[in-house]
């Protein structure tokens, strides 16, 4: 696979030197790359979705590592491996399934009812793919048994795959190609996803922008624009403060955008924010992550903006894409979670290297220049998430990301053991 | 009842209510008729008004053609006795006793310290830096009354209590008359010139009373000598002063108000195309127009001394920033052009200054709003020249004048800069990362200081567009070998975890508690206290001043919205330029903004160290102790 590896390379490149900018278009970017390895990953004959699995986690783990403040990259591996799992195991039930049958019609070697067993085997699908909770808990399969079912599933499908292979090697091939397939299918669907939350977002603006509404951003977001210029296709006639996004003035390309689907729009500073936000309904922005606790990952100064919202009670709505939702809980997100970008935004060195003589003194230097990219946004200044599946509380992410991601794949990095 | 107090209380609200209404010319003409109804109640309750400003916006009921039109109206009618003051003065009874007054003693109205604040007030520039009036006239008379008792001195103030009985009588006297002819309103102050020189020749009253009237007698004498010059002059001088101070909370969104003042105008002022709908009550001008025009009419402005008109220049190309820089330039002005003042024939030194002081603001408020700082320092110049003694010549009078105010510069802004860096410094320990917003003068003051005295701190400097006054600092204080960290404002949040102080300037601190400062001071000390970081505001307590304010949008400052779309070395972002016409794109360019006092840990001053919640009672000793006594 020398071409595969050539694209892997390639894209790391990109990440690390950051060439790839947005979580949307690095999303779409890493889908694609995946699904190009998976049609071209040789599966071995036996565990296919582990071989599948181990190889994509692999990659997922040079990806992240190339940026690892672009969570989506991590997300979007993480819902690759649950495609797998979930492809993995509708056709291991789909294949117990028409085992079991066979197994009553012509095979007695089982003594297990099969039908106990296609259900065990549901269930334990779905215990592994669900991440512990309550729903989980209150089933009447005790995590143990679970387990249990989902280790003897295994067990008889491998048995069963073995038997089978001695049997009807050219059903297996079918199988082979039709996981790959499937994941496939899936993952193109995935990419499907990614192009359109845009919109499935932006249909829902008319929902939350009444007419007349005063509307605080800072910074872009291409969700953002999307959102508003879809509140103004509809005719909704509303205002929009946009704060500029120093160091890298984003605000003002938003601004351009909105002026010219003819919205009123004005531009302040983003010093202007707490001055400004009495006057202000709503603050709608974008993220750049959304972690499971509900947290966000945001531009910075959106930290800023929030407390100033909450401060006066101005409603602080937050636009993400499912890409957007990472499974992890943010410990220390201002330092973990955040990038220094170049000094040279804030200040020109020209303008500053007269005062900064290295030469003499102790030798570290009496001037530094902080110019983080994110902001983390705690969860208790959030009020709303809106997400291509709806309207969500800060506090109910994390079941929407379970929904999405398989508990096994939280961690990425591969342990030298295995 | 007093027509100058009453004047005075009856201006008052109109200073005071800074953010609200008032535009200059309605609430002097609109509240006289309502207090000349109950002249004595608000004379006798003083402290009844001091509700009224706050309370009672004046009521619009005058559209203002009316007001403007009337005094030329009753000029030409009334040719050369025209009413000076009242004039423009709805109700002929106080019209009257408003002439009568100015007949007898022209100087009167400027005196004491309410004296001349009917309408010396009304051109004070960064309105509502006067005492509420029931402090004022109190504390005022008793302490004129001892320093007349021992020094014989002539006390002006003296004249305000002296004469609110005198004029009661007058009120009294001719309840509502109707429009007098000259003669007999001329019959009349004689009428009661002649009583109260029988009065004092009797010499029954207190001694107070008694040598209020001496003077006041004497000076009647004088003024009636030249009465009708005087009276002419006066009624010039009333006319010049109403063109030329704009009110300095004047409502720019009302279209004829704005027409007239722009008439007037010595700068030239183009109003910006995209007005944000928010801000209209405040004046959006054209910053670069401005700055050629004043160059190109140099020769042509006689009315301003060059030295104001430098610092004016200076103010509006940027030159000069920070409230006491900004402060102690305009003192300066001011001194020089005392220096070079010579009061013109057939008229009154201290109300020919004033009216040159006066015309000057106006000149500064064109070029640039004034300061709150600012504000408070010409009410002290104008009270001081309102309060000087009679007896002095012109050349002592300037001497006073320019010690006073150089005692001013030094008292009030340097040496308070270094009291406050004195108890500031006790707040620095090892170890410290200390963090500041721009550029404000004390606090730099303290880095120095505290870094001279060897503690060994760190500094972040939060800094934001689109004035980037940080950088000058970061400079400065990079100069002197202290070690900085230099960030944007949206920043903060990252940088606040590793601060153990946050000290901020601030441009005021209103009595509320509230630090009026530069935009962005609000989001910095927000985050501090999300942070639970301490924040130290250190600000001269002549900067502090009695209006309360709950938001950054009733009064504020606005700054070029050009330098909104341009960002400073940055040519690749120019998203804005092609589109800055288009009239759905407003860009609002904001100078300061209010941090609520809860987000204030303490506040630094020349007085001590105290939380804003003390704030207000600053503002009254200090009001007390040096704005208004001798």
């Amino acid at each position: 696979m020398p071409d595969t590896h050539a694209l892997v390379t390639d894209f790391l490149n990109k990440l690390k030197k950051r060439k790839i900018e947005g979580s949307k278009a690095t999303a779409k970017l890493t889908a694609e790359l995946l699904r190009s390895v998976i049609s071209q990953q040789r599966l071995p004959n036996t565990n296919q979705a582990g071989a599948l699995i181990h190889a994509i986690k692999a990659i997922g783990d040079q990806l992240t590592a190339a940026n690892p403040v672009e969570v989506a990259v991590g997300n979007i591996v993480r819902r690759v491996l649950h495609i797998i799992r979930e492809e993995d195991v509708s056709l291991t039930t789909a294949s117990i399934g028409g085992l079991s049958l066979q197994g009553l019609s012509d095979d007695d070697e089982d003594d297990d009812n099969p039908l106990v067993s296609a259900a065990a085997a549901a269930a334990a699908a779905r215990t592994t793919l669900r991440p512990p909770s309550l729903q989980t808990l209150l089933e009447d399969i005790p995590p143990h048994s679970a387990a249990a079912a989902a280790a003897a599933l295994h067990h008889s499908s491998s048995s069963a795959g073995d038997s089978e292979d001695k049997t009807k090697s050219t059903d297996k091939n079918s199988r082979s190609r039709k996981l790959k397939h499937n994941v496939i299918e899936a993952v193109n669907e995935l990419i499907q996803d990614i192009a359109t939350c845009h919109e499935l977002i932006a249909e829902q603006a008319v929902e939350h922008i009444h007419h007349n509404e005063v509307i605080l951003t800072l910074g872009s977001s291409g969700t953002v624009i999307e959102f508003l210029c879809a509140a103004k296709e509809k005719k909704r006639s509303f205002r929009v403060f946009v704060a500029e996004g120093a160091p890298r003035y984003q605000g003002h390309t938003l601004a351009k955008e909105l002026v010219a689907r003819g919205l009123q729009t004005t531009v302040i500073t983003d010093s202007a924010v707490f001055a400004m936000i009495s006057r202000v309904n709503m603050v709608i922005v974008g993220a750049h992550a959304v972690m499971a606790n509900g947290g966000v990952i945001a531009p910075v100064g959106l930290n800023m903006v929030a407390l100033a919202a909450q401060r006066h009670a101005v409603p602080f709505v937050v636009l993400a894409g499912i890409h957007k939702l990472c499974p992890l809980y943010p410990h220390n997100p201002e330092v973990l979670l955040n990038e220094l970008k170049s000094p040279s935004e804030l200040l020109d060195f020209g303008e500053m290297s007269d005062c900064m003589d290295f030469g003499s003194g102790t030798g570290s230097p009496l001037l530094h220049v902080v110019n983080p990219a994110f902001d983390y946004v705690p969860p208790k200044l959030v009020s709303l998430f809106i997400t291509d599946t709806g309207g969500h509380n800060p506090s109910y992410m994390y079941r929407l990301i379970a929904d999405y991601y398989s508990a096994d794949d939280l961690v990425l990095q591969q342990r030298p053991t295995s | 009842m007093d027509p100058r107090r009453q004047s005075r209380t009856v201006i008052d609200p109109k200073v005071r209510q800074v953010g609200f209404f008032a535009p200059p010319d309605r609430s002097q003409s609109v509240p006289l008729p309502q207090s000349s109804t109950s002249p004595p109640l608000s004379d006798l309750s003083p402290s009844g008004n001091s509700l009224s400003p706050v309370m009672i916006p004046p009521p619009r009921t005058l559209p203002p053609p009316n007001r403007l039109s009337s005094p030329l109206n009753r000029f030409s009618g009334d040719s050369v006795n025209a009413v000076p003051v009242g004039s423009y003065n709805p109700s002929p009874s106080v019209g009257d006793f408003f002439e009568e007054k100015s007949v007898r003693s022209p100087d009167r109205r400027r005196s004491g310290g309410g004296g001349g604040s009917g309408k010396f007030a009304s051109s004070l520039p960064a309105g509502g830096f006067e005492m509420p009036p029931e402090v004022k006239p109190k504390s005022l008379t008793t302490v004129s009354v001892v320093s007349k008792l021992q020094g014989n001195v002539t006390d002006v103030d003296e004249k305000v209590g002296e004469q609110s009985g005198e004029s009661q009588d007058v009120n009294s006297k001719q309840p509502l008359k109707e429009k007098t002819s000259k003669a007999e309103r001329r019959a009349l102050q004689e009428a009661q010139r002649a009583a109260k020189a029988a009065a004092k020749a009797g010499g029954n009253a207190v001694a107070n009373t008694k040598t209020g009237k001496a003077n006041s007698v004497q000076k009647k004498d004088n003024a009636s000598s030249i009465a009708p010059a005087e009276k002419r002059v006066v009624d010039h001088k009333d006319k010049d002063r109403k063109k030329d101070v704009p009110h300095p909370r004047m409502q720019f969104d009302d279209a004829t108000r704005v027409e007239k003042a722009k008439k007037r105008a010595v700068v030239k002022q183009t109003e910006v195309r995209n007005r944000v709908e928010l801000f209209r009550h405040l004046p959006q001008f054209e910053h670069k127009t401005k700055l050629p025009h004043l160059e190109i009419n140099f020769f042509g402005l006689n009315s301003v001394h060059p030295a104001v008109y430098k610092v004016g220049l200076r103010y509006l190309a940027g030159d000069i920033s920070g409230g006491n820089a900004r402060c102690i330039a305009m003192l300066q002005a001011f001194q020089e052009s005392i220096m070079d003042y010579s009061t013109p024939p057939e008229r009154a030194l201290n109300r020919d200054l004033t009216a040159k002081i006066n015309s000057y603001v106006s000149f500064l408020i064109e070029c640039r709003p004034l300061s709150i700082s600012m504000g408070n320092a010409i009410k002290f110049v104008k009270s001081r020249i309102a309060n000087l003694p009679l007896t002095l010549s012109e050349s002592e009078v300037k001497a006073t004048l320019l010690s006073e105010i150089s005692t001013f510069i030094n008292e009030k802004i340097i040496l308070a800069d270094k009291v406050i860096v004195r108890h500031a410094v006790m707040k620095v320990s090892d170890g410290d990362v200390l963090l500041t917003y721009g550029s404000s003068s004390a606090v730099e003051m303290i880095l120095l200081h505290s870094h001279e005295l060897g503690k060994r701190f760190r500094v972040v400097i939060v800094d934001s567009r689109p004035k980037l006054e940080g950088r000058l600092l970061l400079r400065r204080l990079v100069g002197k070998g202290i070690s900085c960290t230099y960030v944007h404002i949206n920043a903060i949040s990252y940088i606040m975890h590793e601060v153990t102080r946050v000290f901020l300037g601030a441009s005021s601190v209103l009595a509320n508690g509230t630090v009026y400062s530069r935009v962005g001071t609000a989001c910095v000390a927000m985050v501090a206290n999300a942070c639970g970081v301490p924040v130290i505001v250190c600000c001269e307590a002549y900067k502090f001043h009695e209006r309360v304010q709950l938001d950054s949008i009733c009064c504020n400052e606005l700054g070029d919205p050009d330098a909104i779309s341009k960002v400073h070395g940055r040519e690749e972002v120019n998203y804005l330029k092609d589109i800055a016409d288009n009239e759905s794109l407003q860009l609002l360019n904001l100078t300061y903004d209010l941090t609520p006092s809860d987000y204030v840990s303490m506040i630094i001053t020349d007085y001590g160290m105290i939380p804003p919640t003390s704030v207000p009672v600053i503002v009254r000793e200090f009001r007390k102790e040096h704005i208004w006594s001798g």
